[in-house]
């Protein structure tokens, strides 16, 4: 019997107080029960009570509320006896200096969260109230690609660990470490019935196991120690990606117990070193990017640091090698004349790819024109003879089912290493190859990338004055009335939602990592308005100016984010891409229809069925503005636009957020 | 790069193609004699009503309310390419631009959206606008 002392071998009577974790639950259920029965029926609460008089001594105890207004303090009851097991969790949590928690409350992680903020005083981790787990963890996500640090969000462990489970797959294709923690109540045999079963599974994690790093369920309070340890560091060691533990809530909730004589230990945590490409396969690297022509480089997320960027211009530099900067993080400054785009890949004869997150799309085209029975049709960008080198942290954790290794490549020097981490020796290796007679070849190559650099800014700011006076407003004029309301503070541009033709990249100068921390990830629309609250968090620790493109789809999915952000006083200026639809989408109904040779139904709206947020119009300033956030709109006019962001700065200067509702073109 | 949710990559392809595709150059040849005896009928275009079947047709969704382009379009206006030029890529196209045959988009239709998108204003001198130049 697990309930007996005598036979449970966790239990250690004569060192600490014998309890039976499910005896306590039990009593709490009759004593709660008990209670309700005594409050609706009289009778039998006074029939109950002369059976017990006998017992009863002469003065009863003083209740909880008799001895605060006798004393003005609540004395503890000692219901639970020594250290409740949450609080141990909680002394674990704190060695990790997670600094926040954003969650959305259940009944299943009660014990715990009652330990964060009362035992924990409610810092680090500081409790930050989510109203949907996938805001949780992307703001969990977006906040550490501003902090370098990641966070933990507490899920109910069934319904919502399925609420959290697109953040995840988003952070977990974005290589960004989020730590999921899920209340779970396993013992089927002591659980309440009802809602609390429908809430419990044998193994919750099951259904992020596909897209987690690593995860586990702890049974006593040591191996939650361990695990969650172990998980903070698999978690933080490159590549980055989320774990998962699965929190039991009797461990939360029983006292904690000596075993062996002994109680539960911390163990200490320790960084892993990232792995470095193997030395052999970096000076092959560098022997074919030094005797080449033309090389070129690309990074998707090269730069996990600030210092990923400074060694990337090293090595770009040290070879007048042209960079494109795919943008899943700020690799490259854009202001630097070696900065290009990625109609350079069709010209170079060696290709040195750097944490891509698709190398097939990188060299391939992909055209979706109802060719080949109507997959489309592929062609390589490449040049016959290239020859391709990756450096690849993600190539260690591939897994079968969900596709985000994305599609084959042939690569003819392939590095399962992290890119930021092997520059180092790849810089020593190209000096060490580089030879007198490339001095020249080199020069020329960035004097010619000088000239590139120029004649493509002058045509990026001709594409972006077309159109520029029409309304609804330009994706170009949004984006640069958005820049020059902040140029003058040090910005940092936390999400850019519903594509506005890339305009941030190409025309504002991105130099430092937190100018741009890149997108979702998994493309799973809903990222942008939670991340960029989560990144507007770090931001704020920091002394920065967040700023969001928020698109209108993406809001909709959760808007319960806005309330997090007023609740907290998180600033960030959120700037609407309202186009008033599911543009992507839009544009596939109407690309079948013409397939079909068929003229698409719009209905009532100006994009196909299903595909249009009109009829009526959100009122988004009106939804902020109703969840605390000073708000604006719709605005339509491009005139309008620089006044009312120029109010808006003030306000999230004063520390609160601000949104404005701008329609805008489609892209 | 662009890629998007739930969907295909098209985006960058769309941007980077600056010559229409076309099935054959006897399509090619057949279609531009086909033009040119349709853009001499005669019937009189309508800027205003272009723009109704610019929206209606989808054109604007990925190439702007103004054809100005973007990252899913090529730009269109102003100063737009002839119209046989224009005819023969949306009746032709293999690349990223679905084709559009006379059953959904007539060839008076397409007239009067080449009206429309020849209304459109010049663009400012981008010199001239602060903002695209004041970036520090």
């Amino acid at each position: 019997m697990k309930n007996d002392p005598k036979q449970d071998p966790t239990s250690t009577p004569n060192t600490v107080p014998t309890f039976a974790r499910r005896q306590f639950l039990g009593n709490v259920v009759a004593t709660s029960a008990a209670g309700v029965v005594a409050a609706t029926s009289g009778v039998n609460a006074a029939a109950a009570e002369s059976t017990q008089d006998a017992k009863k001594p002469s003065a009863l105890p003083p209740s909880l509320r008799g001895i605060a207004n006798e004393s003005g303090e609540v004395p503890d009851m000692g219901r639970v006896g020594g250290v409740a097991g949450s609080d141990f969790m909680v002394d674990v949590i704190k060695t990790l200096d997670i600094k926040y928690t954003p969650t959305n409350c259940a009944s299943s992680f009660r014990a715990i969260h009652e330990s964060l903020i009362d035992y924990g005083q409610n810092t680090a981790p500081e409790y930050i109230s989510c109203m949907h787990e996938e805001s949780g963890v992307a703001m969990a996500h977006g906040y550490f690609k501003i902090a370098g640090k990641p966070l933990m969000t507490i899920c109910h462990g069934t319904v919502g660990l399925m609420h959290a489970t697109m953040g995840i797959y988003n952070a977990w294709c974005d290589r960004v470490p989020v730590i999921i923690v899920g209340g779970n109540d396993t013992d089927s045999a002591y659980r309440p019935p009802m809602v609390p079963t429908y809430h419990a599974a044998q193994d919750i994690n099951a259904i992020v196991r596909d897209y987690t790093k690593w995860d586990d369920a702890p049974v006593s309070l040591q191996h939650f120690a361990n695990s969650f340890v172990r998980a903070y560091k698999v978690a933080m060691t490159p590549p980055y990606g989320p774990v998962a533990i699965s929190l039991d809530l009797g461990l939360q909730q029983e006292p904690v117990h000596k075993k062996g004589g002994v109680l539960p230990t911390i163990p200490r945590y320790i960084p892993s070193s990232p792995p470095q490409g193997d030395s052999g396969a970096v000076r092959e690297a560098a022997r074919l990017l030094v005797q080449a022509q033309n090389p070129l480089i690309i990074a998707d997320r090269c730069a996990r640091t600030p210092k990923g960027i400074e060694l990337l211009i090293q090595l770009a530099e040290l070879l007048q090698v042209q960079v494109v900067d795919q943008g899943s993080r700020m690799n490259f400054p854009r202001t630097h004349y070696l900065s290009t785009s990625a109609q350079a890949v069709g010209k170079a004869d060696v290709i040195l790819g750097l944490e891509l997150s698709d190398f097939w799309g990188t060299v391939n085209n992909y055209t979706d024109n109802g060719e080949y029975e109507g997959v489309g049709t592929q062609s390589s960008k490449l040049q016959p003879q290239a020859k391709l080198i990756s450096i690849n942290a993600a190539d260690l954790i591939t897994k079968a089912n969900y596709q985000d290794f994305q599609k084959f490549q042939v690569i003819d020097v392939q590095m399962p290493a992290d890119a930021e981490a092997t520059l180092p020796a790849l810089i020593e290796a190209v000096k060490q190859a580089l030879t007198p007679d490339k001095k020249d070849l080199i020069a020329k190559r960035g004097e010619l990338a000088k000239k590139a650099f120029a004649a493509d800014f002058a045509k990026t700011q001709a594409a972006a004055a077309v159109a520029w006076n029409a309304s609804p407003i330009s994706t170009a004029r949004l984006v640069m009335e958005t820049f020059n309301a902040i140029k003058h503070l040090d910005w940092s541009l936390v999400a850019s939602e519903g594509n506005v033709s890339n305009w941030p990249n190409r025309l504002w100068p991105m130099e430092k990592a937190h100018h741009w921390i890149g997108r979702s990830g998994g493309f799973g629309v809903g990222y942008g308005a939670p991340a960029s609250v989560g990144a507007a968090l770090a931001n704020r620790d920091l002394g920065r100016f967040s700023v969001s493109i928020q698109s209108d789809g993406d809001l909709m999915y959760a808007p319960g984010v806005l309330w997090t952000a007023a609740h907290h006083k998180i600033p960030l200026l959120s700037v609407m891409h309202n186009n008033r639809g599911w543009h992507q989408e839009l544009m596939h109904v109407q690309r079948m229809a013409d397939f079909r040779n068929r003229r698409v139904n719009l209905g009532q709206d100006m994009g196909p069925i299903g595909t249009s947020i009109q009829n009526p119009d959100i009122q988004y300033h009106e939804l902020a503005k109703s969840m605390g956030w000073w708000a604006k709109g719709p605005i339509t006019r491009p005139e309008d636009l620089g006044p009312a962001l120029k109010e808006a700065v003030e306000v999230v200067k004063s520390g609160h957020p601000a949104l404005l509702n701008v329609w805008t073109q489609p892209r | 790069m662009f890629t998007f949710n739930r969907s295909i990559q098209f985006g960058a392809s769309l941007v980077h193609t600056t010559k229409p595709t076309f099935r054959s150059n006897l399509a090619w040849l057949s279609l531009c004699i086909s033009l040119l005896f349709s853009a001499q009928s005669g019937f009189a275009a309508s800027a205003e009503k272009g723009r109704e079947n610019f929206m209606k047709n989808g054109c604007w969704q990925c190439h702007g309310t103004w054809g100005q382009g973007g990252a899913a379009g090529l730009r269109l206006a102003p100063n737009p390419k002839p119209l046989a030029y224009i005819s023969a890529f949306i009746r032709n196209s293999n690349g990223p631009m679905p084709p559009y045959t006379t059953k959904v988009l007539s060839e008076e239709d397409l007239g009067d959206i080449y009206a429309y998108l020849q209304s459109i204003p010049a663009s400012p001198d981008p010199k001239n606008i602060p903002l695209l130049n004041d970036l520090k």
